[in-house]
């Protein structure tokens, strides 16, 4: 079973490679101008095409890690009354078969369309255990800590939250992925019924590494964690869980119609970085650190105090969470509005320390929330990878 | 689960034992593969004379099923099998379809399956199987399911199968045909 060192060791190059900018997105090996040289794994290598097929076995799962192919969808689902431990095992056993063929690019056992599997175009497949399935195997005390508190912000729906069982499909290919998806869906559905369906979607058309715009515009996702080891893999507590991990997964509505009308001091004002470049107001690039102390010639902090890069910075990097968000943009109503938003998705360690005081404070004054709404939120243990003859869960359930 | 890689180790060695002692005839449904540690598995393990990939079985609470996957002998000889068994079900024989357009036909494959030498059968819906008479224990989703093919020669090989939903193949059997 070998360790994906490739990301990790991605991660830090990545760091180091934008020298100066210490706040190093974590996907900024993919952008580096620097070639990796000739012995670095082919991955690194500077300008050349994205690999198509991402490992599925290893220490952590997939698709945490791995830079954000162009397409995604969230699976959540309830499961089946009297649903046992025995039976999950079952179902593990079968939807791991089912990812292990289909991101290598092979077809699934009983694939009703198995031409469909030939281009894997870097599909990953992760799995997440939500607080039902705990239950419902009688394993509560192998949980760790999922509960995220009521933010003052939300307006959760059900519709958007919850959930027993996550699966988590991306790839850089729409009809790979409805394939997959679909194959996944009819193995889980003897044992589970589908609560939500959450699509997304990234720029295809921009080289890897670059830090996305999200539908308001703004780069989204600049300052991610240094080293994945001690912010993101959790590395004590329960032993099945090593080299796993905790996604929060929240669907946010932006109000576009009413971010249209703010003009761009205003928005500025509301992130504390620049929509042309995401530049803090206090740089001139991108990654320069934001310098929350400064103040204007009137004694006022250049970086409002309710700006969000102040209010989501975690003043310890080792604390920062990996965010790996997707765009959701669906129907648009009779009088042409449309339902835009942003999946948010971190993966981080430990909720209390990472996660719950960065929203707690975003959700107390962050200046965004004048057009944002989370509407859907959902938390899901990620249990580690595992090897070309196990099965993701069997640490748990096995 | 790649239950090739699992399964090919246990039946090479099984399949080693079966060819060197030609004891093990008729279908036991002992013969599992769970007894053979890879742990004893020789280092110069003569290549099995027969391997199957993605063996899969379709769930069932009872009646009949089948069984799917693709045989490649290994020999450089024809072979032969003659018949299969499983616990799920008592009864299992070994399956073709026929017949053209609208509705397919399963039957009894006379002389059973015949691979030729270094050849492949693909077992698949609409095409051969191995048909399960009677489940006499709900075959489920994500089950581990045992069988063992029986060569001409009394060789048996065994594998594991993974159940799953599966509609589709559009057939019927005819009893007695």
């Amino acid at each position: 079973m070998a360790e994906r060192k490739v990301s990790r060791r991605g991660l830090l190059t990545g760091g180091a490679a934008a020298a100066g900018g210490l706040a190093a997105g974590g996907y900024a090996i993919r952008r580096s101008t620097e070639p990796a040289g000739p012995s670095g794994p082919p991955a690194l290598r500077a300008g050349g095409p994205a690999p198509a097929v991402e490992p599925f076995h290893g220490v952590h799962q997939a698709g945490i890690a791995t830079p954000p192919q162009t397409y995604a969808a969230f699976v959540g689902l309830d499961l089946r009354p009297g649903t046992s431990r025995e039976a999950l095992g079952r179902l593990m056993r079968l939807l791991t078969d089912d990812a292990r063929r289909l991101t290598a690019g092979r077809a699934g056992l009983a694939d009703a369309q198995p031409e469909l599997a030939d281009l894997p175009a870097r599909l990953t497949v992760t799995f997440g255990f939500g607080p039902g399935l705990f239950e419902a195997a009688k394993l509560e005390r192998s949980r760790p800590g999922t509960e995220l508190p009521r933010f003052r912000i939300d307006r959760l729906e059900d519709r958007w939250s919850g959930g027993d069982l996550l699966v988590q499909l991306c790839a850089d290919d729409g009809v790979t992925l409805a394939h997959a998806l679909r194959l996944i869906v009819k193995d889980a559905r003897d044992f589970g019924t589908v609560r939500w369906t959450q699509r997304g979607f990234r720029r295809a058309a921009q080289p890897q590494g670059q830090t996305q715009r999200n539908l308001m515009g703004q780069l989204d996702g600049t300052v991610q964690p240094p080293d994945l080891d001690r912010s993101v893999w959790i590395r004590d507590g329960p032993g099945w869980l090593r080299g796993g991990t905790l996604m929060v997964l929240r669907r946010i509505s932006m109000d576009l119609e009413k971010w249209d009308e703010a003009d761009e001091g205003a928005k500025e004002f509301a992130m504390g970085r620049r929509i042309k470049d995401g530049s803090p107001l206090t740089g001139r690039a991108e990654h320069d650190d934001p310098d929350l102390t400064a103040v204007d010639r009137l004694g006022f902090p250049v970086i409002s105090e309710v700006a969000h890069v102040r209010l989501s910075r975690a003043a310890d990097p080792s604390l920062r969470i990996l965010r790996r968000g997707y765009n959701y943009d669906e129907a648009i109503d009779v009088d042409g509005v449309s339902d835009s938003g942003l999946l948010f998705v971190s993966y981080q360690a430990d909720l209390a320390r990472q996660f719950v005081p960065i929203q707690r404070r975003l959700a107390e004054t962050d200046q965004l929330n004048l057009w944002t709404t989370p509407i859907g939120s959902a938390v899901f243990v990620l249990p580690p990878g595992c090897g070309p003859g196990g099965w993701i869960g069997e640490t748990l359930l096995g | 689960m790649s239950s090739r890689a699992v399964f090919s180790r246990t039946a090479q060695f099984v399949a080693a034992v079966a060819l060197g002692a030609a004891a093990l005839t008729g279908c036991g449904n002992d013969s599992d593969g769970g007894t053979a540690a890879p742990a004893s598995t020789p280092a110069s393990t003569p290549a099995a004379p027969l391997t199957i990939t993605d063996p899969w079985v379709k769930t069932a609470d009872e009646g009949m099923t089948a069984a799917f996957g693709t045989l490649t002998n290994t020999t450089g000889a024809e072979l032969t099998i003659v018949s299969g068994a499983t616990p799920a079900s008592p009864k299992v024989e070994l399956h073709e379809v026929a017949g053209t357009g609208g509705e397919m036909k399963m039957r009894p494959r006379e002389g059973g399956f015949t691979i030729p030498a270094g050849g492949r059968l693909e077992l698949k819906p609409g095409g051969f199987h191995i048909m399960l008479m009677g489940v006499t224990k709900p075959i489920k989703p994500g089950d581990q399911v045992a069988f063992t093919l029986t060569l001409k020669d009394g060789t048996t090989f065994p594998f594991t199968a993974l159940g799953k939903a599966f509609k589709g193949g559009n057939e019927k059997y005819v009893p007695g045909h």
